[in-house]
């Protein structure tokens, strides 16, 4: 069975990253990603299940890892050959018992929550950050009995969402998939928790406004977030930099007030806080600002639209960037990170702590996320994909993602 | 030979193709048959001695009003205010007619011994004049000896300190205005009356006014009642202005009026053919159109833009006369319509217009889109008496590029205005309840106001309002060879040519519709019977 297989080539490594300034997804065919022959990766444990792929999806990591434009900070908490795909809905070929003690039967569509921390590599006792449910957090990353890998889709001996040949995930990875739902819901669910804890990360107050720059699928998705996990206490006014006319359509059916091209965001946020401007950056401007986007313009974009003492939350996933940080001092900004997910503060009805995909697989309900899958390519044409993948925005798309499912792609 | 008056021309297989506007540069459009093509008269005389009639006016008023040296005294304060950049369109060649009339009223003022004289902008909500604009209005010795010792000022709308409330008129509208000028006793207004709605009272009622004041007139209702606002008798926009004017009188506030009218000579000698009937090109206008609109279309926008704001008309003062502003304005509205007035018999179904690159609201800036629309549909559909050029349910054909784009120090709340207001609605009553005070009040646009050279938050909103009447009233805009984007987002739709324009026009107006084209510069007005 086929797999589209990541392997450590660096001649490859660098002619993906010149034909990615061609465009992003443009380095598929000749870059360090090729498709192979593979055979289903072992179950590492009792408490491991083989998943066989329905959908997965291409996320702007994968993109950027493709393109050699990722921080080399990775380098060491990814393990090499790996079968990208963490955004996966499957199906399981063994019964077994989730994280929840919840008894699946073989055949049961699960989504996999990819983090890999302390509980998969089976590391007792966990590291404080897992301890307190803030997986995404795990300092075992590259320990433990399975190879150093910060998520499915990046670890060697776990497979990812990106092979017919299924892979491999620990019980606490597995969420079974609600009636109702659709493979298309549920394979967005794993960036709609990354989203909802980007929001909840916002420490978003009563009548805050909140800019969110950028409307690719974090961006989108966060924006649902804000309107129905956070706007019902709060009140907040949400303004997004949308730069496609789709996106500005999704962008206002999330729950966006003001919708503008990313060019006029700073001007409307200007507008809503009633600011001044003074050397290019607001001197109020928005309470909290998410960069969904990570890169050098976005960031900078960022830091002169919010109001001192703001909040910047950083969503899209950075690199190496170039931003100057003067006003970051001067106004006593804080710059937050807000990767994957955990655990969160909101509590469930009997006052648990929940789970950020508990509360992203409700929004995807709530919302509709779904339909913000755009097109879905059969792995064969993974170069067609990645291109579309890189560029969706302009191509009317939002997310692209690989069918398993033996039909031919399709889009919507 | 006399000048000769206006004229309608009826398009026939002999006819030459039509000069249009189009900004930056020009077409020629071949009109059907049948059309109709209208020319404004030809450039009155000018007064031979322009010093000698100033001299004149200031000694023999109209009105109820003394002498000028008579209402000057020693100890007495006094304020001269004049027209601010926006008049006359082009700026007119050195000297001009404010530096020519402000000299005389500042002699007589030294022949008396007034020494408290302020001389102030009369620029309302419009943006602040720059050093040079000011010298070229005024003359250098003019502004060097007043504005060294901040003794001219531009009025400054949203300073509470340098204005006054003087009471509400019987139709409760706020009457607020320059403090100083209120507070002299004696207010000298010096009037550039290019079209029939400048002057009389609107000059200080406006011109020095506070947007407390301003938005009682300034707003669609008012816009929408005033069939045109260039007819003073059916303008509801003047009925407001001439109540404040009667309360600014009644609260004491002595007022000189000035006025004076210019010739409609827009265009100096290179560009004769602008102002000429096409028919009656000589070789000369040939060869000087083909070379400037060859050149032209070689030319950036940019550049040709800045060309073109370089030029200086030649406009001649034709009459001047000062005293009590409604006997002033009797007159000078009188000699605008001499030089402007064109009878017109009927209406039509299409009205046709080519835009130049210049309104009052963008000298030596840039036309936007909304100015576009303004200059369009606020100025050269108002320019009639009796009824409107085009029937209801007609069609207005603008030929401009209007590119989407803006001077952000001159017109920054434009920016905003057509990105987040146009973009939600184009009603201008929707546009007037739902975003009008926050642009009004935003501290941002206030701040860029009285400290840069940007026109009020607001600003964007009267231009939008100054189509209003003709936004109720049509049944499409058409604007030949814009950008799309920037005329989609007005409202209106786009055409690549002429013919598609006129095209698309009959599904409004059917096959075979009466077209009339209002032929620009000079600007006229249609007396429509």
């Amino acid at each position: 069975m086929k797999a589209l297989v990541f392997e450590r080539n660096l001649p490859r490594f660098a002619a993906s990253r010149v034909a990615s300034v061609f465009g992003s997804g443009r380095g598929a065919g000749i870059g360090p990603l090729q498709l192979l022959d593979a055979l289903p990766p072992e179950v590492p444990g009792s408490d491991w299940f083989h998943l066989r792929p329905l959908l997965s999806g291409i996320c702007g990591s994968d993109l950027a890892t493709l393109d050699g434009r990722s921080s080399r900070y990775f380098e060491d908490i990814v393990s090499f050959p790996f079968v990208p795909g963490h955004e996966v809905v499957g199906v399981l070929d063994d019964g077994g018992v989730d994280y929840a003690g919840t008894v699946l039967a073989p055949g049961t569509r699960a989504i996999i929550e990819p983090v890999l921390g302390c509980a998969p590599r089976h590391i007792v006792p966990p590291c404080p950050q897992c301890g307190s449910g803030h997986y995404g957090l795990c300092g075992n990353i590259a320990f433990g009995e399975i190879s150093p890998g910060l998520q499915t889709g990046f670890c060697a001996g776990t497979g990812g969402g990106w092979s017919a040949a299924g892979l491999v995930a620990h019980r606490s990875q597995l969420h079974t998939v609600p009636d109702g739902f659709s493979d298309e819901d549920a394979v967005i669910v794993e960036p709609t928790a990354c989203a909802v804890h980007a929001a909840l990360s916002g420490d978003i107050q009563p009548g805050d406004t909140v800019a969110v720059v950028g409307a690719g699928t974090l961006g989108l998705a966060t924006i649902a977030a804000l309107h129905h996990l956070i706007r019902p206490a709060t009140s907040c006014t949400v303004l997004a930099g949308a730069k496609h006319p789709h996106q500005r359509r999704v962008a206002e059916a999330m729950g966006a007030d003001t919708v503008v091209p990313p060019d006029q965001l700073a001007r409307a946020v200007r507008r809503q806080a009633g600011s001044l401007v003074l050397a290019g950056r607001l001197t109020g401007g928005a309470d909290v600002v998410f960069d969904c986007v990570g890169s050098s313009e976005s960031l900078t974009q960022a830091l002169a639209m919010v109001r001192p003492r703001g909040r910047v939350v950083v969503v899209g996933m950075p690199a190496k960037v170039s931003v100057d940080l003067a006003p970051l001092w001067h106004r006593e900004l804080t710059l937050v990170g807000a990767y994957a997910y955990g655990t969160e503060s909101t509590t469930g009805p009997g006052g648990e702590p929940r789970r950020t995909f508990e509360l992203a697989i409700d929004l995807v309900t709530q919302a509709g996320l779904g339909s913000l899958v755009s097109a879905a390519y059969p792995l064969d044409r993974y170069e067609e994909a990645l291109v579309h993948a890189g560029a969706a925005g302009r191509r009317g798309a939002v997310k692209v993602v690989f069918d398993l499912r033996n039909r031919k792609g399709h889009n919507r | 030979m006399s000048p000769r008056p206006g004229f309608v021309l009826e398009v026939d297989r002999s006819t030459p193709p039509t000069l249009y506007w189009h900004g930056e540069r020009f077409r020629m459009e071949r009109l059907p048959e049948g059309s109709r093509v209208i020319y404004a008269p030809e450039p009155l005389d000018p007064l031979t001695d322009p010093s000698a009639a100033i001299r004149h006016a200031l000694r023999h008023p109209l009105g109820d009003k003394d002498p000028l040296p008579a209402l000057l005294h020693p100890g007495m304060k006094l304020t001269i205010a004049f027209d601010d950049i926006s008049l006359p369109l082009p700026p007119m060649e050195r000297p001009d007619i404010r530096q020519l009339v402000i000299e005389q009223v500042l002699d007589m003022a030294a022949e008396a011994g007034v020494d408290d004289v302020e001389l102030i902008v009369a620029l309302a909500l419009h943006r602040r004049m720059t050093e040079p604009e000011l010298r070229h209005a005024l003359g250098d010795r003019i502004y060097d000896a007043f504005a060294p010792n901040g003794l001219l000022t531009q009025h400054d709308a949203e300073d509470p300190d340098a204005l006054v409330h003087l009471g509400l008129t019987d139709q409760g509208e706020d009457v607020e205005i320059n403090k100083r000028a209120a507070e002299s006793d004696l207010l000298v207004y010096v009037n550039i009356n290019l079209v029939a709605m400048d002057g009389g009272h609107k000059s200080v009622a406006t011109g020095l006014a506070s947007y407390k004041s301003l938005r009682h007139h300034h707003n669609p209702q008012t816009m929408q009642q005033s069939r045109s606002f260039m007819d003073q008798h059916k303008s509801e926009l003047h009925s407001a202005n001439w109540r404040m004017g009667k309360l600014i009188a009644d609260s004491g506030v002595n007022v000189f009026q000035i006025e004076t009218n210019l010739n409609n000579d827009a265009f100096p000698p290179a560009f004769n053919f602008l102002q000429k009937r096409e028919w009656e090109w000589g070789v000369k206008d040939r060869l000087a159109y083909l070379g400037a609109s060859k050149a032209l279309d070689r030319t950036p926008a940019k550049y040709a833009r800045q060309i073109f704001h370089s030029v200086k008309a030649p406009h001649r003062m034709t009459s001047v006369q000062a005293g009590e502003v409604e006997a002033v304005h009797a007159v000078t509205t009188d000699n605008v319509w001499k030089q402007q007035g064109v009878v017109v018999e009927g209406q039509t179904d299409i009205l046709s217009m080519g835009l130049p690159y210049i309104s009052p609201y963008n000298v030596n800036s840039i036309l936007n889109p909304i100015l576009v629309a303004c200059l369009g549909l606020g100025y050269f559909f108002n320019m009639y008496r009796g009824k409107p050029l085009v029937r209801e349910g007609g069609v207005v054909i603008m030929s401009h590029p209007t590119p989407w784009e803006f001077n952000p120090v001159h017109h920054p709340s434009y920016i905003d205005f057509f990105e987040q207001v146009l973009s939600e609605t184009t009603d201008p009553i929707e546009i007037a309840k739902g975003f009008e005070e926050s642009f009004a009040t935003d501290p941002w646009y206030i701040h860029l106001y009285r400290t840069g050279h940007a026109y009020h938050g607001v600003h964007p909103f009267y231009m939008w309002y100054w189509c209003a009447h003709a936004l109720q009233h049509l049944g499409a805009v058409i604007i030949v060879g814009g950008d799309p984007a920037a005329v989609h987002r007005l409202g209106f739709r786009v055409a690549s040519t002429m013919a598609d324009a006129l095209e698309m026009a009959s599904d409004i107006v059917g096959t075979s519709p009466t077209l009339t084209h209002i032929h620009t510069p000079p600007i006229f007005m249609s007396d429509v019977q």
